[in-house]
Formats: C-alpha cells, structure tokens, sequence
C-alpha cells in the first residue's frame, strides 16, 4: 500500500498526468455525449472541467502540478487561432459578396455581449477589475487572455469567464434560437451558426458543428471575425472610459 | 508530412505575430496578428494545401483546448464563493444578449437574399 502511495504521488507530479488525465477524460466524455444523442447539457467541455476538477480537488493534485502537464493542449489554442484564417479563406466568397452584412451582425452582436456583460457587473457591484475581466469573455480563450492582460483585467480570470460563456452558449443555445423560432432551413442554420460563433467562441462554434454542417462553417466564420473585431476594438474602447 | 510543414507555418506565422505586438507594442494579440497573415499567405497554393489539413484537425477538436483553463476554476474558489452567483448571472445574461442580437440581426439583414 505504502509503495502504490509512492508511486501515485511519482505519477501525480510528472506531466504525463496532466495530459493523459485531459485526454482521457475528454475522450470519455466525448463518447458519453455521442451515447447522450449530443444532448446539449451533455456537453464533453462541461464534464471533463467538471471531473478532472473534481480529481484534482480529491487527490489534493495543486492546478500548477495539473499545469504542467496540460500546458500542452492549453498551447495549442494559439496555433488554433491563427488556424481560423482557414474558414475565414474559405468562405471568402460569401463574405465578399455580403461583407457589409456580416461585420454589421459581428459588431452588433459582439458589442450586445461585452456591453451587457460589463454594464450587468457594474450594475451589480462586482470588483472593477473583475468587471473589465468579463468584457473579452465572448472572443475564444487565449484571445480573451491577452484582451484581459491589456485594458487592466486578470487574464486567468478572463479566460476562465470565457470557457464558461462558451458552454452557456452551447448548452442553452438550440432552445433560446427555438424559443426565437429561427428556423433549420439554410438561413436559419446560417443565423444560428453565426450567433455561437459571435457570443459563444469556440466552445459554441464546435457546438454548432456537431449539429449542422452549415451552422459549423458560418460559426467558423464568425468566430474568425470576433476575434478580429473584438481584439481591435475592446482595448480602444476601454481607453475612452 | 504537409500537415507537419501547416503546423510550423501556423507557429512561425504566430511567433511573427507575437514580435510584431511587442516590437510595434500593437494592442492586439499576437495569435490574432498571426490570424491576419495567414489571411494575406493563403494566396498562395502552396500555403493552402499545407494549412488546410492541420487547421481542418486543429479546429475540429477546439474544444477538447479548452479543458485545461476550464479546470482552472478551482483556482478561483474564493472569488466565486464571494461572486459567484453574480457572475453566473451576468455571464448567463450577456451570453443570452449577444446570441439573441446576433441571431435577431443576421435573420433581419439577409432577409432579401
């Protein structure tokens, strides 16, 4: 007994933990969503966060130690994000043809969620720096971060208010457009994927792939734009106030 | 062998991006100055084919890149036992906002199409 403690407390502290547990957590989860239908609350985001905290807490493993081995999916995001000129190149010839329109949605939309987020933490008395956190929290994770990082917010805490707004847009998203009777003919899937994308990043984008082709391209797309928009203009807009 | 050569692209494209913010001190993230390169890069062939097969499998799995951070929650526990049930609200809110004008505008402006 003693010497499987030594081996777990060995095993605990190398960085192959962090990173086999993240892998196999997730593609458990991720097969527990196919069984589920890809019932939104199933969402393999939500319960590998939910598990792997939950272990980590248990086996009293410190997030640091988690860290190092993890940091290696975590890096990926960077590439991947460069990786989103891909859809945008892609889809070029629709966004020539009605580019106007699209950037038009991706203020708007982008402008409602930051906008609301900040004015619902001022109004309801939550730390300023807290508040400031909360304003990238629809750009996808790292660019959040480095959002954060520059108008005086805390960059883990960014991140953090940003994968949870992505699984409340992929969790609650389908009912909200149903309750909206936006349709599942082409422009609804095209209004659809687009919003995930917009008010949901990555987590809402990947959502809306499982679902619908379609609705995975035009999130694709939109996220690219988001990104785009949001990294220009909150750290402008933050110098104003 | 072309994904590998797509995936040092999508690196060098970053480090780029990187030393352009802090050499010009841009305020944007460097990954999204990358972004912005590979856009003006893609015109070349030789640039499509080797990015599309990793980008195609970097975003397909988007998600699963998220874990890490997520479980970063349990850093927070403090902050969210303070406010924790205020940020739910507003992030739950503002998410519902920006998704329901997003939507709401898309539905509106291609209406004619």
């Amino acid at each position: 007994m003693a010497d499987f403690v030594l081996l777990w407390v060995y095993l605990s502290s190398t960085p192959l933990f962090g990173l086999t547990a993240t892998l196999v957590v997730y593609v458990l989860a991720q097969a527990f969503y196919a069984r589920m239908g890809q019932a939104p609350w199933a969402n393999p985001v939500l319960w590998s966060v939910i598990l792997l905290a939950l272990a980590l807490g248990a086996s009293g493993t410190a997030y640091p130690t988690y860290f190092s081995g993890a940091q290696f999916i975590h890096f990926l995001l960077g590439p991947a994000v460069v990786a989103l000129a891909w859809p945008l190149w892609q889809r070029r010839a629709a966004l020539r043809a009605r580019w106007g329109r699209f950037v038009l949605a991706a203020l708007l939309g982008g402008l409602a969620a930051a906008g609301s987020a900040v004015g619902l933490g001022w109004a309801l008395g939550l730390p300023v720096e807290v508040t400031l956190s909360l304003a990238p929290k629809s750009v996808t994770a790292p660019v959040a971060m480095g959002v954060a990082e520059k108008i005086g917010g805390i960059p883990a805490l960014a991140a953090v208010f940003a994968v949870v707004t992505g699984l409340v847009g992929a969790v609650s998203g389908k009912y909200l457009f149903d309750a909206l009777r936006i349709g599942t003919d082409e422009r609804g899937w095209m209004a659809r994927g687009f919003a995930l994308g917009t008010a949901a990043h990555g987590i809402g984008s990947a959502r809306a792939l499982q679902v619908h082709a379609d609705a995975g391209a035009w999130a694709a797309l939109a996220l690219g734009l988001q990104v785009i928009l949001a990294s220009m203009l909150i750290p402008l807009a933050a110098r104003l106030f | 062998m072309p994904a590998l050569q797509g995936l040092a692209l999508l690196l060098v494209l970053q480090s780029a991006g990187e030393l352009l913010a802090r050499g010009l001190s841009l305020p944007w993230p460097g990954p999204v100055i990358g972004l912005l390169l590979l856009l003006v890069a893609l015109r070349w062939p030789a640039v499509q084919q080797r990015v599309g097969a990793v980008a195609d499998f970097l975003l397909s799995h988007l998600s699963l890149l998220f874990v890490p951070v997520g479980v970063g929650v349990m850093t927070h526990l403090p902050l969210l036992g303070r406010h924790g049930l205020t940020l739910l609200l507003v992030i739950v809110l503002s998410t519902w906002i920006g998704l329901l004008v997003t939507a709401s505008v898309m539905r509106a402006l291609m209406k004619d199409d």
